[in-house]
């Protein structure tokens, strides 16, 4: 009966601990609680604080007024400016900047996932080992690259490279822009991926194999499709940091407020207008409230992407091979 | 048909890692053919000088190091707490475990410049200039403007995922058999973490550290209008600093003639370039040698 009893207590209550200890060990627990909860607030102190200043957009009569009717509006005519934020008669309209970002996170992702998805295959499926431990670290240099450098290599390299070969206007431009933010989503992508098609159970491999399939047919219509979710959550972040990439397009779209579809016009996204405005703008102003509400923008879309990356996808990929394993 | 259609199909997947190993070449190879020229003991310890085309980066540097310093001070320890938090006192089913670590991931996928903001909103508009009324004379601003101590308390939010990550996969490592002995011979969960486990995961909190400085050494987005500036003298954490990917920025961007400073451009990048080199190698180094002691063991 005793026996039963001490069996059943946790192993910590078995042995004899100094009371001190104890005491010591109750205050360390609620602390650490508190630490970790603190980092869970992070995230909501930043949405708070960034809303703060943004939310006269919203409560103030004056500046509501000023700036929602614009927001979204479209210039009439080619050389009519929508984003004016510090004439007599401002206009804050984010369609210039929206349609960047969209045009330089097109190009990323158009160059970004094909080749981030086959490298991931290559590395993964047909890789010898000596292959795989050069590939690896290399693309973890490639993620630990600042983003200014890539901006500098963009500018000095990539500009006019493009520039010759597509004969355009304009040397910086949504397309050089694009190619540069895309050497940050490639790293992220092959990552995620790679590892959604390393954990593919080998026994699904081998059945393909014992009945006939090549090498490639195996990794292409098996091995592929059954990481798919994996894949898509890697296409997801890697989407989540392309848009939001400040310095490179900063440094290589261009900064021009066209609203147009010409991947080649010099082009402006919602990160850069942040980048180099609020350095210049006076505390409290609408112009101020309207780059914070950007933020609060690009914060929200990115908590969107990567809990559809985090909830969706890592629960589909849990399922399907707990069920094949 | 069916062995054109393979040697295609494993042929452009081969044609992908090779063209990904091929950019990295050619960045670091135009980088250090570029700057290698500029690159002196003198660029390094002299400050620049003559609208920054001469001189070298000694202020830059010492902004950065000052910088990730301060943020590790804060970063590092929060970091390390929230991981034994995650890894110790929680079941992987608990739900503020779930609700933590899913903010965490969030955190990490938050652009940079967002994190700028919150800096400016939160730790400048709020905390400083709240700190100013409570404590400064009347009317001074201290606390209330960019300095270097919020640069570095924005740049430790934005590295926090990077540590707890890093730190939690090491406490993950530490044979659970450890804290089984150690609890067995009566210590408490406290004295286990503080003695047997976080010992054990050093290498983790060390990676952790290293990534974390490097990323803090060649972010510029979250500092650009949080503390970094054109020249500075800092002189404490209230002044503001100068940063080696803000200088690069800077040069690029502003000086007066950008054509003319394009050695001084180049050699900033290989400085840099290798800064974060060294540090992401030393950090692959460090958590595969921790590894491989822990398997030993």
């Amino acid at each position: 009966m005793a026996e039963a009893i001490i069996e059943s207590m946790p192993l910590s209550r078995q042995v004899r601990t100094n009371p001190a200890a104890k005491n010591a060990d109750a205050a360390a627990r609620v602390a650490i609680t508190a630490v970790a909860v603190f980092a869970l607030a992070i995230i909501f102190l930043i949405l708070i604080f960034i809303f703060k200043e943004a939310k006269d957009v919203f409560f103030d009569a004056k500046k509501r007024d000023q700036v929602l009717p614009t927001l979204f509006m479209m210039p009439a005519n080619e050389n009519q400016a929508v984003w004016t934020p510090i004439s007599k008669n401002p206009k804050y309209s984010l369609m210039p900047m929206l349609l960047g970002t969209l045009k330089t996170t097109l190009v990323a992702m158009f160059i970004a996932i094909p080749i981030s998805v086959l490298a991931a295959i290559y590395t993964a499926c047909f890789a010898p080992r000596w292959v795989r431990e050069i590939v690896k670290p290399a693309i973890e240099l490639l993620a630990g690259f600042p983003s200014v450098v890539l901006g500098f290599f963009a500018l000095i390299a990539i500009a006019g490279f493009m520039q010759r070969l597509t004969g355009a206007d304009y040397r910086l431009n949504a397309i050089v822009g694009g190619i540069a933010v895309s050497l940050t989503a490639i790293p992220i992508i092959f990552t995620i991926a790679e590892d959604a098609l390393s954990a593919v159970p080998k026994a699904m491999q081998e059945a393909s194999y014992g009945l006939g399939a090549t090498e490639w047919e195996t990794a292409f219509y098996i091995v592929l499709p059954a990481a798919y979710p994996g894949i898509f959550a890697g296409i997801l972040l890697g989407l989540g940091r392309a848009f939001g990439e400040t310095l490179i397009v900063l440094l290589a779209a261009g900064n021009a407020l066209i609203v147009s579809w010409d991947f080649l016009v010099p082009t402006k996204t919602l990160t850069a207008t942040i980048g180099a405005e609020m350095g210049e703008v006076v505390y409290g102003d609408t112009h101020y409230n309207v780059l914070f509400l950007i933020g609060v923008f690009l914060f929200v879309f990115s908590v969107i992407i990567n809990s559809i990356a985090e909830f969706y996808v890592k629960g589909r990929l849990m399922k399907k091979f707990s069920g094949a394993a | 048909m069916k062995k054109v259609l393979g040697v295609l199909a494993g042929g452009s997947t081969l044609l992908a890692v090779a063209l990904i190993l091929a950019i990295i070449v050619i960045i670091m190879s135009s980088i250090v053919s570029g700057g290698i020229g500029r690159l002196s003991w003198n660029f390094i310890t002299t400050p620049p000088t003559e609208g920054l085309t001469e001189g070298g980066i000694s202020t830059p540097i010492y902004g950065t190091v000052l910088l990730v310093l301060l943020m590790s001070v804060v970063g590092i320890p929060f970091g390390t707490i929230t991981a034994v938090y995650l890894s110790e006192y929680t079941s992987e089913r608990s739900r503020i475990a779930r609700f933590v670590r899913f903010a965490v991931s969030n955190l990490a996928s938050v652009p940079s410049i967002v994190f700028g903001l919150f800096g400016l909103g939160f730790f400048i508009q709020f905390v400083g200039v709240g700190m100013d009324k409570a404590f400064a004379p009347e009317g001074r601003v201290i606390f209330g403007k960019e300095s270097l101590l919020w640069a570095a308390m924005t740049m430790a939010v934005l590295t926090l995922p990077v540590v707890i990550v890093s730190v939690e996969e090491a406490l993950r490592n530490v044979p659970r058999e450890y804290r089984e002995a150690s609890l067995a011979l009566g210590a408490t969960k406290w004295q286990t973490v503080t003695r047997v486990v976080l010992p054990n995961a050093v290498g983790g909190i060390l990676t952790g550290t290293i990534l974390a400085v490097s990323r803090g050494a060649g972010e510029v987005a979250p500092i650009l209008f949080t503390g970094a500036a054109y020249s500075a003298q800092t002189e404490s954490v209230t002044s503001k600093f100068m940063h080696m990917g803000y200088h690069l920025y800077i040069l690029m961007t502003q000086s007066p003639n950008v054509r003319e400073t394009l050695p001084v451009q180049y050699a900033t990048t290989l400085v840099l370039l290798m800064l974060t080199f060294a540090l992401n190698f030393t950090a692959i180094f460090v958590r595969y040698q921790f590894r491989k002691r822990l398997i030993r063991a």
